[in-house]
This record gives C-alpha cells, structure tokens and sequence, in this order.
C-alpha cells in the first residue's frame, strides 16, 4: 500500500533474481517452530556490557591484579586496624596510668621494660608492629592514620583537578575560535608557572589566612589540606583541561555530534551526553595519575613544614627527626615543621 | 623561526612578571606585619619600621618599588636577620647550582646508557633489571631516599661523615637527587631508543653493512636523545624543589635549605626573593630548552 492507499502490484520475479520465489511453497510448510526447536537460537553466553569487559581484560593482567590487591589491603588496613590497635595515634604510652618512659624509640614487635613487666604478671599488651617514635607513641597506628590522609588528599585533589579540568578544557574545546584562544592562553600562562613554588607560596600564605570556625567540617580538615586542595584547583587542572581539550577537538568533528546538533541538542547536552563518554580512557587515566602526584605533593610539604599538621597529620615525620638528631644548625627551623611539638 | 622565539620570550616575560606580582600580593594578603613579635613593639617603633621599609605607601606603589629594586638586582634585605637578599642568594646559589648540576650530569648520562641499555638487551635479565629499578626509584619521594642513604652510609656503616663544616660530602646528596630523574630518564630513553631502532634508516644502515658500534652510535642513540632534551627543561623544576629537600636533609647550605628554613621562620621578603629568583631560572631553562629541541629535531614545527 502507498501513502494514499492504492494497492501497489509486487513488480514481478526477475527471471536472474536469487530471491526465494515463494509461490514454490505450500502453508503447511509454514508451521511455527515448535519450544525445542526455538531454544537452539538461545544465547547460551550472557552478553558482556563495555563495563564488564574492560574488567575482564583487566583481571587477565597480573600486574594489575597484584596493584589492586595491595590497594585493597592498604584501604581495609587503614579502616580495620583503628578498630583493634588499642592505642590512639597521639598517646603517649602508658602502662596501668603511669607512663611509660622506657617506651622509647622501640624496635617493631618489641616491649619496653615496664610492659613486659606488666605481660609477666598476667597482662596482655597488643605489639607495637612498627615500634614506637622518640615520644613514646606507636608507630604503627600513626602510619596507618598518615595513610588515611595521603589517600584523602590523593582522592579528593583528583577529584577536584578532574571537575574543573573536565569542564574548563570541554567548554575551550567545544567553542573554539576566539574562546578557545583566549581560554587557552590563560591555561599556557599557568602551564609556565612553575607549580611547586607557588604551592609553596599558596600554602604559606592560606595558613595564615583561611580561619574557619572551630567544630565545622572545614575546621576539622584543617586549613593546610584545604589550603593544599585550593592550590590543586588552581593549578593542577591544566594539564587536565588540555588533554580533554585535545580529544575533544577530535571528537567533536564526528558525524553523530552533527547528527546530534541538528535535531537541536543544546551544547550542554553534547558535551555530557556524547562527548565526554567518548574522551573517557584520557579522564581516567590522566586522573589515576594525578592521585600519586598529589599524594607526593603533599608530603613534600608536609616535609618543607607546611603540609597537613595536627590535629590531622600526624605522620612520624622521619626525616625532620633525622636530622634534629644529626646535630644540625637548621634544626630550629625544623622542629616547627610536620612534627608536633611534645605534648608532655 | 624569529616569530616563534618572540613569541615564547614574550610569554616567558609574561610569566615572570605573573609570578613576582602574585609573589608580591599574596605575601601581602598575609595578616599581621613582619614585625608582630611575641613582645608587642611600641606603636611609634612599628609606624618607624614601616617607614624605613617603604611598608606605609600603598600596595601598588610599593609593588612597583619592589618591581624597581628588582630590576637593579635588589630584593631588600630579611626581615629576619637584617642582611641584604641579594647577598645571600649569591653565597647559597653557587651551592645548590653545584649540587643540581652534579646532579643532572649524573641522571642524563646514567640515564641514557641505562635505557639504552635495556632497549637493546631487550627482554634479557639486565633489562629486568633496569626496568625493576627504575620503577622503583620513580616510586621513591627524595626525602625518603635521602633520609634511607644518610641512615645506611653515615649512620650504620659510617663511610661518610653525616655532616662537616670543612669539605662538604656531595656524593650522598647527588645520588638522592638523580635517583629519579634518572629513572626518569632511563624510561624515556628506552621507550625512544626502541622506537629509533625500529625505523627505516635502521634497517637500511643494517643492510649496508654498518657496523653495530657505529649504528647503534651514530644513527640509533642520536635519535633516540631528542625526547630526553625536551624532559631536561621540566627537570630542573624537578632538581630545584627537590634541592630543598635534600639539602635540608643533608645540611648543605644552599638555596633549597634557605627556602626551607624562611617559610618555617615566615621570612615574607625572603621567601618572594628566592620564589622569584628560582621561578625565573625555571622558566629561561624551559626556554632555552624548548629552543634546543627545535633546532636538534629540525623535524619539528614551530607553532
């Protein structure tokens, strides 16, 4: 039938055409397919998603299995271990209320004088599994809380680096033209500033400055880590922007975009719906990358003395204290540095 | 070629002068003076103070002083102990610039045989082994190996003096600096040294009969360099914040060291000197960097 309802003759068989020619077969031999026989087109395998294959190919790799096992151990360590290590991470050891002043600079697994006294008559004391600092405090619950910080800091920079990045370098990419160039100008000019010494200044500076009310979440943070997250957002993200605005260069020259601009998709909605899904290998891996980078940022500020302090960090800081041993003219300087001073 | 070298020093320029004003304002944003003390000083001694620093003009004026002084090679003095900037920077540079020199000797050369190295041993166990540690070693913070050798080789087996006033022991100190980016170097070198021994010229200097010494020399190791010349520039940002640890670590007295103790002692004028001094060394050595690249890779566009 055609649109106005005229019945259309089928144009007759080609006498070379290879079509079937149906006036050969009879109904009967249309019968429906009987259970059994529909059950052979089954699929017998489940299809895979993208997602699921992406793992698969992953768990084939040993390298990455063995990365994510050792992560996995590392975050459930951290989450576990405050539950049953006894001690918190800025107590001065203490035996039975009196504290214990043998308890210093202790080797992993080791008890003091005292403590072993007190496991002699009867006690039981949980092992300091990396030994104890110079003040009297267990190693091991201080790692594991200096742990805590490194992630947070590595996840949520990351995080932060990959919102502005992703948004900065997908509006300079869609745009182009005079946008692009005046976009990208800023993006070269902060690309040319050397990164580590204005975190430095940055830093020094948002110390002193940023003073949030005492209680809230932000003063519990801190202001070194949200002075450090300030800092990453104002400057780690370029690199981020010009990688996502290169693939999107690219990507953006693609029919479906087209296809999409034509039936009046707003730019929004092809950034997010058909852009960025496609520019998804650069995002993760450029932001997999930044974790360690930013997790090695923070303790070489933490080094330099203006890292994340207590109440928060309170990482044995190994090589402030080395050198304080060590006899060094500088040493004044140090000790207002990562470490804390002692409480008691 | 002339319009491109404009153009970057021009941008060179820009980023300078971005760098001293954000220096200069953000030191500024600072509450409190440089002479809040423990003990109040007399309102009449801080208003002289101020004066005697030009601290009593307003900021654009005083941004534009400094920007002067700066320009006639001076930064004021500290305002912890009163010596002029200029001074200290000269006495502590030729520290660090010896330290950061040794160093990038040592990581570019090491680094360029080692990754050579294991691109042609490819697969077999020295390549392992190089490729093991340098993982390993990108994997270390400097402060960590530092601290690592100082306790092995000073501490435990006691071949190096830990620190001496009279001859200063560079040897630690270097190694702590190199490690990565020598690392560093060795991954890059591979990779390139791989890929140039994969090329076309390859396989025709091969059929011509040249000796392995002289295509591996000559034709391969050549080519395989230029990557390595783009990564030199970043590194010395890399060399220069790294100095700071490793001096502080290992007490030389340097630039880094200097940097280090004026932050922990808030030494403003001191700290914007030597970001400036530092951040302009870094940006002419990109320069200078991405200029050798174009003209050692002739292949290159210029943009």
């Amino acid at each position: 039938m055609d649109e106005n309802g005229n019945k259309i003759d089928l144009p007759r068989k080609h006498p070379l055409s290879m079509q079937v020619d149906l006036s050969k077969f009879t109904p009967e031999q249309f019968i429906p397919a009987t259970e059994d026989e529909k059950r052979q087109q089954d699929v017998m395998s489940e299809s895979t998603t993208f997602f699921k294959d992406g793992m698969r190919k992953l768990f084939k790799n040993p390298l990455a299995v063995g990365s994510l096992v050792v992560l996995a151990l590392l975050i459930l360590s951290i989450v576990i271990a405050p539950i049953f290590v006894p001690y918190s991470y800025e107590e001065i050891l203490s035996v039975n209320g009196v504290r214990d002043k043998g308890a210093k600079n202790l080797a992993p697994f080791t008890y003091s004088e005292l403590e072993q006294q007190y496991i002699d008559n009867g006690g039981s004391r949980f092992p300091h599994i990396f030994g104890t600092d110079e003040q009297c405090r267990d190693y091991f619950i201080r790692v594991i809380y200096g742990t805590r910080i490194s992630l947070i800091v590595g996840f949520f920079a990351s995080l932060i680096v990959l919102i502005i990045g992703m948004i900065y370098g997908s509006i300079s990419g869609y745009f182009g033209g005079k946008v692009d160039l005046i976009m990208m100008r800023i993006v070269d000019v902060i690309y040319s500033l050397p990164d580590m010494l204005i975190i430095i200044l940055l830093s020094v500076v948002l110390n002193e400055v940023l003073k949030f009310k005492s209680g809230t979440i932000l003063a519990r943070l801190g202001t070194n880590m949200i002075s450090l997250f300030i800092v990453f957002g104002l400057l780690y993200w370029v690199s981020m922007a010009r990688q996502i605005r290169g693939q999107i260069l690219s990507i953006k020259e693609n029919e479906y975009i087209l296809a999409a601009r034509s039936i009046g998709a707003k730019p929004g909605r092809i950034i997010r719906k058909h852009i960025l899904p496609n520019c998804l290998s650069v995002i993760i891996i450029s932001t997999a990358l930044q974790i360690p980078s930013a997790i090695f940022t923070e303790s070489f500020l933490s080094f330099v003395g203006i890292g994340v302090k207590a109440p928060m960090q309170r990482r044995p800081g190994g090589p402030a204290k080395l050198s304080l041993q060590a006899g060094v003219p500088g040493a004044d300087d140090l000790s207002a540095g990562p470490e804390p001073e002692p409480a008691g | 070629m002339a319009k491109y070298l404009i153009k970057r020093i021009l941008l060179a320029v820009l980023t300078v002068l971005i760098i001293c004003a954000i220096t200069f304002f953000t030191m500024h944003a600072v509450p409190g003076g440089p002479f809040n003390r423990e003990k109040a000083l007399s309102e009449a001694t801080i208003a002289a103070l101020n004066a005697r620093y030009g601290l009593d003009k307003p900021l654009p004026e005083q941004f534009l002083l400094y920007m002067k002084g700066i320009l006639h090679g001076d930064f004021g003095v500290s305002l912890k102990n009163g010596r002029e900037i200029t001074a200290i920077i000269g006495e502590a540079f030729p520290t660090s610039a010896k330290l950061g020199v040794a160093a990038m000797i040592v990581a570019l050369i090491l680094g360029t045989v080692f990754g050579s190295t294991a691109a042609l041993m490819r697969n077999k166990l020295p390549d392992r082994l190089i490729v093991f540690f340098s993982t390993l070693f990108t994997a270390v913070p400097s402060f960590v190996l530092a601290s690592l050798l100082l306790l092995v080789f000073c501490i435990q087996l006691g071949w190096i003096p830990v620190w001496s006033t009279t001859n200063q022991n560079y040897v630690l100190p270097v190694i702590s600096l190199a490690a990565y980016p020598m690392a560093y170097v060795t991954r890059l070198s591979k990779t390139s040294m791989l890929d140039a021994l994969s090329q076309d010229y390859i396989r025709t200097a091969r059929a011509k009969g040249v000796s392995r010494f002289k295509m591996i020399f000559k034709h391969a190791l050549r080519n395989s360099l230029i990557p390595v010349i783009t990564y030199a520039g970043p590194q010395i940002a890399y060399i220069i914040t790294g100095s700071m640890v490793v001096e502080t670590i290992f007490t030389i007295g340097g630039l880094g060291s200097k940097f280090v103790s004026a932050i922990n002692n808030r030494d403003y004028t001191l700290i914007m000197a030597t970001t400036i001094f530092l951040a302009t060394l870094m940006v002419v050595a990109n320069v200078i960097c991405d200029l050798l690249y174009k003209l050692v890779d002739p292949r290159i566009k210029y943009d």
